[in-house]
């Protein structure tokens, strides 16, 4: 047998210190929760959330060519981003339309930031690595390993970083990128998160991440600010109706499948990897497709529980869990574009019983208070 | 941190029994409601199904897990926690309270025999 050692973030101390339940997750020693999933999902949905996700990975990619690179290797127009210190959402895709993973481009002054999850570092630096064919010279460094990642999210989030950092940080329009040092620490972050709130994700040196993070905590007390874990990561994101790697896509499933073709830009000029098969699911339709589901009762759907439209099993729920802010059981699924149509009425098998559920529109959740 | 009151008894499978007279009141003790983490549904019987000892009677349901629960004793249901279907959190607020789920009439008080002393439990899940 062969026990292999968890990697940690800077922070692992201080998330042990505030009574962490911590799992492994991608190899990593991570919070899953500190004191209630459900509680911290409220605290962001209601007042601000601070989480260490220092375990992704980013690499920065330089050069002349560095935006043409970016441009072939990713299905979104990163031309759109006219300006820089900009960012937008897209995916890695392959030639037959699966997906190597999905990512947060930043055009910087000088450079592209690419944001990838921790559970792909080494696939995507592998899959960039194999695609310069025709980009020479091209400069790229992962900075995975000296970069830590904090993401502040939650309707007080720009009120608190203001504080720290200035007062036109909450002028910053969603996806744009800045600077500026707190406290003798240097950070960058963008308006960027992955819970459908209001909120920031914040680069800092791993030297520096544990200042930040206690700096944050500290200043963040006035605005009932806490620790949020992975748990709660994962529910408010499906709340929010966004996908997660491993679940919505995967080396099977395209973006398009999974509800994401308008992040595809098919009509940019310039190739990129995916194209074909993309522009012929655009064109022609696809196989499956993700759908948003309401489901009724108490027990909660869960990833790989079937889905049947009248008694046929035609899908499978690709993450599901309890709805904490908008109250009531939620789910992807998979299932054919024919039972896809908001308000399609199936069933989903959980345990012995069969659940009934209705197809949504996403997101199931509105930010400010808004449920449907 | 987690409490084991000393008039109660508990099993491996984690559920505790109060007893009183030929009956006994049942639910999950607080290391389980722990290791669960938020409750969010509580699948309880009916009054008068009848199970034997270590018989699954219900499924518990988190936000990041589901399980099983098992009888510490045989008997038939004569109470059910009503109030756990519209607040299954009171399991994680007062497990020994008002999170209780069943009350049954023992069919023989002896199946309890081996049930653990809160001592002998604490014991059991520091392992």
């Amino acid at each position: 047998m062969v026990t292999s050692t968890l990697r940690e973030t800077p922070l692992a101390q201080a998330h042990r210190q505030l009574g962490a339940r911590m799992v492994d997750f991608a190899g990593w020693n991570m919070p899953v929760q500190y004191k209630s999933i459900v509680q911290e999902h409220m605290v962001v949905r209601t007042k601000v959330g601070l989480f260490d996700v220092s375990h992704m990975g980013e690499f920065v990619i330089k050069g002349p060519d560095a935006g043409a690179f970016v441009q072939y290797l990713v299905a979104n127009d990163c031309y759109r981003l006219a300006q820089p210190d900009t960012a937008l959402y897209t995916q890695f895709v392959k030639p037959d339309g699966g997906t190597v993973d999905d990512l947060i481009v930043y055009r910087r002054k000088n450079d592209w930031l690419l944001v990838v999850n921790a559970s792909n570092i080494e696939k995507d630096w592998q899959w960039i690595n194999t695609h310069t064919g025709q980009f020479p010279d091209m400069q790229m460094e992962d900075v995975s390993d000296q970069t830590g990642l904090l993401a502040l999210q939650g309707p007080y989030a720009a009120a608190l970083l203001s504080d720290l950092a200035g007062a036109w940080v909450k002028d910053m329009p969603a996806f744009t990128y800045g600077e500026a040092t707190v406290d003798g620490i240097s950070i960058s972050f963008g308006r960027t998160g992955y819970t459908g709130e209001d909120g920031f994700e914040l680069f800092v040196s791993c030297a520096q991440a544990q200042q930040l993070w206690s700096l944050i905590m500290d200043r963040g007390q006035s605005y009932s600010i806490e620790a949020c874990g992975l748990g709660a990561r994962d529910t408010l994101r499906l709340e929010a109706a966004l996908p997660l790697y491993g679940h919505e896509l995967d080396e099977h499933t395209s973006p398009i499948e999974a509800g994401l073709g308008w992040s595809v830009k098919l009509d940019k000029k310039e190739d990129f990897l995916g194209r074909e098969v993309l522009s012929e699911q655009k064109k022609n339709g696809v196989k499956k497709q993700c759908v948003c589901l309401r489901a009724e009762g108490k027990a909660l759907p869960r990833q790989g529980y079937e889905v049947f439209a009248d008694d046929k099993a035609v899908g499978k729920v690709s993450s599901g869990s309890q709805g904490i802010f908008v109250g009531y059981p939620i789910a992807f699924a998979f299932v054919p574009p024919a039972h896809a149509k908001k308000g399609t009425q199936l069933t989903i098998a959980i345990r012995e019983t069969k659940v009934p559920a209705q197809v949504v529109s996403r997101p199931f959740f509105k930010r400010n208070g808004d449920t449907k | 941190m987690l409490s084991y009151p000393a008039e109660l008894i508990y099993v491996k499978s984690h559920e505790y029994v109060r007893v009183e007279g030929d009956n006994a009141v049942i639910g999950i003790t607080a290391f389980a409601a722990d290791q669960l983490g938020d409750v969010t549904f509580v699948e309880l019987p009916k009054v008068g199904q009848k199970f034997k000892n270590e018989q699954k009677f219900g499924v518990i349901e988190s936000v990041k897990s589901v399980s099983d629960l098992f009888m510490p004793a045989g008997g038939v249901v004569i109470e059910v926690n009503e109030r756990l279907a519209s607040e299954p959190e009171l399991v994680n607020h007062d497990c020994y309270g008002q999170g209780w789920m069943l009350k049954i009439k023992l069919d023989n008080k002896s199946e309890l025999d081996s049930a653990m002393s809160a001592d002998s439990y604490k014991e059991f899940v520091v392992d």
